[in-house]
């Protein structure tokens, strides 16, 4: 039994959820994620901590709203009961003092993001963040992640907050201008795709952090398999983090793809049935 | 196997009053001349549309007469094919006495699951494969695991299940890491010697492959909750969302008080086959398919988990988690329902109850093919397979013919969705956090004689050590790490006082 500590929504379909854990809290480092399952007919769905509390014994976690799953957990308030949280899972990231690195976040990517950058500031790196959202009210975790960095750069899609234009955009500034030791890039697949991409014209090593579609999440099921340099690893035990550089990126767009028409319908029916509810 | 020690014991108790005259009553000659029961099945057509237990379970009637036939062996070999030793003859003698609930607890003594052994061990190749008639007389072996199933269920559904004779509790910490059969038998083991036992259980249900792998028409999930709920009321508590070295090391749990652990983390990661667009969406293990339908109910439109089961599914391999799968696909409204094996059906690992069942509900099998490439739409699903035809070749290691492929014998087949069911591998988070236990080349668990791992307190048994087997060895490492773990703590404790 989980309980909901505080919840606030960061933007219109992102939500802040305190979650009490206190073995997660205590346990969690930064690169790990969770896997929960609302109540009894619901999904089993990963999550990144994207923080923690040890002595309050609490985790947060950062959940946009995209489908049946996301939808029912950010309509949760706090005092409700999250019928199962299992974790920490995952390998955590390895921080250690490289120099400078790049941390670049896209959209709701920029929570688990928020951990790692914490480490590596600690670790005694020079870190330097590039956020990307579409617009400025889908920018979240900003002074959090302005405490523990040497320089922020926002970029947006529509400039409306920072400067005009995408993620990759942001990265190569920085990486044109000073030695870039190493680069973790977090988002959707896509962003992540080009993120990587960019970092392997300028050969810096860089690590993406996975997001793929999970069951148990303890390497017994394979639906996260994605496959790195031609081999076939499992993102839950394996991961999440791999080299971006050797990540088959399409290949893993493609299986996030897997239930989307199955997803998409169940989503409709969902809101539809809500919105009988609250007509009546 | 334990029967050797108890030579002497089996011995005197077949030598008690009740028994003797009991096979005094029908001469041995009139005992082999009665035919073996046929266990009452669902009808293939009417079961392979719904999740109904294709196997019925024996009336009284049957269960008796099928009792007479127990010629009560002056050496029972049966034992000796029982994985966790059960007192084969005494158990039938007391249901031929007519005394269930005595039949129900000499089963108890060796098994703390007897309804789901009796449903799926594979009697055919352990205790009914030692029979007396299978041995020495060329005839069908009694039928052991029916009369099993038979007593537990009567025992359970008549509201006589005791719970076994429990030492007084010692208060001494026992760990146990999963809830799958090793695990449980461990548990309920140490319980009955006194311990202070708790089971940290990595998903949100219990039962581990008993409820995420086999699926309801072969083993209802109330049977595996009532086991569960008895060895529950003999005090052991369960901890369900824990993953022991990831939610809390093993150290962690030493400093709360824990003397000795068990490790039953099953067999994880399914194995594929690295062939080309095996990645594409559709194509799914065996455990991610079963675990869909069976653990997270994804073909109940009531439960959010979606599941791929289309018209037209190929599963791969030849044991029972295939059988398991392709006999769910054709539940799940599978036109095309079929088995694709690289050798004939003669190698195959899956029980002859289970691919008998398969067949008689309408499951195609493609033997002696392997695939070899799939295809996608331009969504990235599944349309299509490329296999080879096989031929078997000289035995490899395990003792079948290898199979070879055939040069030029390429064909393709429509897909929608593929089963991969091809073994698995051993769960490697305990190992990576502990990296002090030593494993072996094929990452399993090292133990010595006692189940005891490399190191000192920790102990282990199930698929984490064997890699794939069945539910049956599981449980007898069971019985054998709880003796191990006994012995263990009593040796503590000597030292410490």
């Amino acid at each position: 039994m989980f309980k909901i500590i505080d919840k606030e929504f960061l933007s219109e379909n992102v939500a802040k959820l305190v979650i009490e854990a206190p073995y997660i809290a205590k346990s969690r480092k930064a690169g790990h994620f969770i896997i929960l399952r609302i109540n009894e007919n619901g999904e089993r769905i990963p999550l990144t901590i994207s923080d923690a509390d040890i002595e309050k014994g609490t985790i947060t976690l950062i959940v946009q709203r995209v489908g049946v799953s996301s939808h029912k957990l950010c309509a949760m308030n706090i005092g409700d009961i999250i019928l199962d949280v299992v974790g920490p899972l995952g390998k955590a990231t390895r921080i250690s003092k490289v120099g400078t690195v790049l941390c670049a976040g896209g959209g709701v990517g920029v929570a688990p993001l928020f951990p790692i950058v914490q480490a590596m500031k600690l670790a005694g790196n020079r870190v330097v963040i590039v956020l990307a959202a579409r617009n400025k009210d889908l920018v979240i975790l900003e002074d959090k992640m302005r405490e523990y960095s040497d320089e922020l750069i926002i970029m947006t899609d529509d400039g409306s907050k920072g400067k005009k234009g995408l993620v990759t955009q942001g990265m190569e500034e920085v990486i044109e201008r000073e030695k870039v030791d190493e680069a973790i890039v977090i988002g959707p697949a896509v962003m992540m795709k080009f993120a990587a991409l960019t970092t392997k014209k300028y050969n810096i090593p860089t690590l993406a952090s996975l997001n793929t579609i999970m069951v148990d999440g303890t390497g017994m099921c394979g639906a996260c398999r994605v496959s790195v340099g031609g081999k076939t690893e499992f993102v839950c035990v394996h991961g999440p983090e791999f080299d971006a550089h050797k990540v088959n990126f399409d290949e893993m767009l493609s299986r996030l793809n897997a239930y989307k028409d199955k997803e998409t319908a169940n989503y409709q029916e969902y809101l539809k049935e809500l919105e009988l509810v609250l007509s009546n | 196997m334990e029967s050797d020690l108890n030579k002497a014991y089996y011995k005197s108790e077949r030598k008690t009053d009740w028994r003797d005259k009991l096979r005094k009553e029908i001469k041995s000659k009139d005992r082999a001349n009665l035919t073996r029961v046929r266990m009452p099945e669902a009808d293939p057509n009417i079961r392979n549309k719904s999740n109904i237990e294709v196997n019925k379970g024996l009336t009284l009637e049957m269960a008796l007469k099928e009792s007479h036939r127990c010629l009560d062996c002056v050496v029972p070999t049966c034992i000796n094919g029982c994985p966790v030793g059960t007192n084969i003859p005494k158990f039938v003698k007391y249901l031929e006495l007519g005394d269930i609930a005595g039949a129900a607890k000499v089963l108890k003594e060796n098994n703390s699951l007897p309804a789901i052994c009796g449903r799926v061990c594979p009697q055919e190749i352990q205790c009914e494969a030692e029979c007396t008639y299978v041995k020495k007389m060329s005839k069908e072996g009694a039928a052991i695991g029916y009369l099993e199933r038979f007593v537990a269920d009567y025992d359970r559904e008549n509201g006589e299940s005791t719970l076994p004779t429990m030492a007084k509790p010692n208060g001494i910490k026992m760990a146990v890491v999963g809830s799958g059969p090793a695990g449980l038998t461990v548990a309920g083991e140490l319980a009955k010697f006194g311990y202070d036992v708790t089971v940290f259980e990595a998903l949100h249900d219990l039962g581990g492959v008993l409820k995420y792998g086999i699926p309801e028409f072969r083993l209802p999930k109330s049977i595996v909750d009532f086991e569960i709920n008895t060895i529950k009321q003999m005090g052991v508590k369960f901890v369900t969302n824990f993953i022991v070295g990831k939610t809390a090391t093993i150290e962690d749990l030493r400093n709360e008080g824990f003397m000795a652990f068990f490790i039953a983390s099953g067999a994880g990661l399914p194995n594929f086959m690295n062939i080309p667009g095996e990645n594409f969406s559709g194509i799914q293990s065996a455990n991610e398919y079963l675990t869909r339908v069976n653990l997270m109910h994804g073909s109940n439109k009531n439960y959010d988990t979606p599941v791929h089961s289309g018209k037209n599914v190929v599963v791969v391999g030849g044991g029972n988690t295939a059988m398991d799968s392709v006999r769910t696909a054709k539940r799940l409204g599978a036109e095309r329902a079929i088995i694709m094996y690289r050798r004939s059906q003669e190698e195959m690992p899956a029980r002859a109850e289970e691919i008998k069942h398969a067949m008689e509900e309408g499951v195609e099998f493609i033997n002696l093919t392997s695939p070899i490439e799939y295809f996608a739409d331009d969504k990235g699903h599944v349309n299509k397979m490329k296999v080879q035809k096989m031929e078997l070749g000289e035995p490899d290691a395990s003792g079948r013919r290898r199979p070879i492929a055939i040069e030029g014998s390429n064909f393709e087949i429509d897909v929608d969705t593929v089963v991969i069911a091809v073994g698995v591998s051993p769960n490697p988070i305990i190992q990576q956090s502990m990296p002090e236990l030593e494993i072996t080349k094929w990452n399993t668990i090292k133990v010595d004689e006692h189940m005891m791992t490399s190191v000192e307190g920790i102990f282990a048994g199930g698929d984490i050590v064997r890699g794939g087997a069945t539910v049956i060895l599981a449980m007898g490492d069971g019985r054998k790490a709880a003796k191990g773990m006994h012995l263990y703590a009593q040796s503590e404790v000597m030292a410490e006082a």
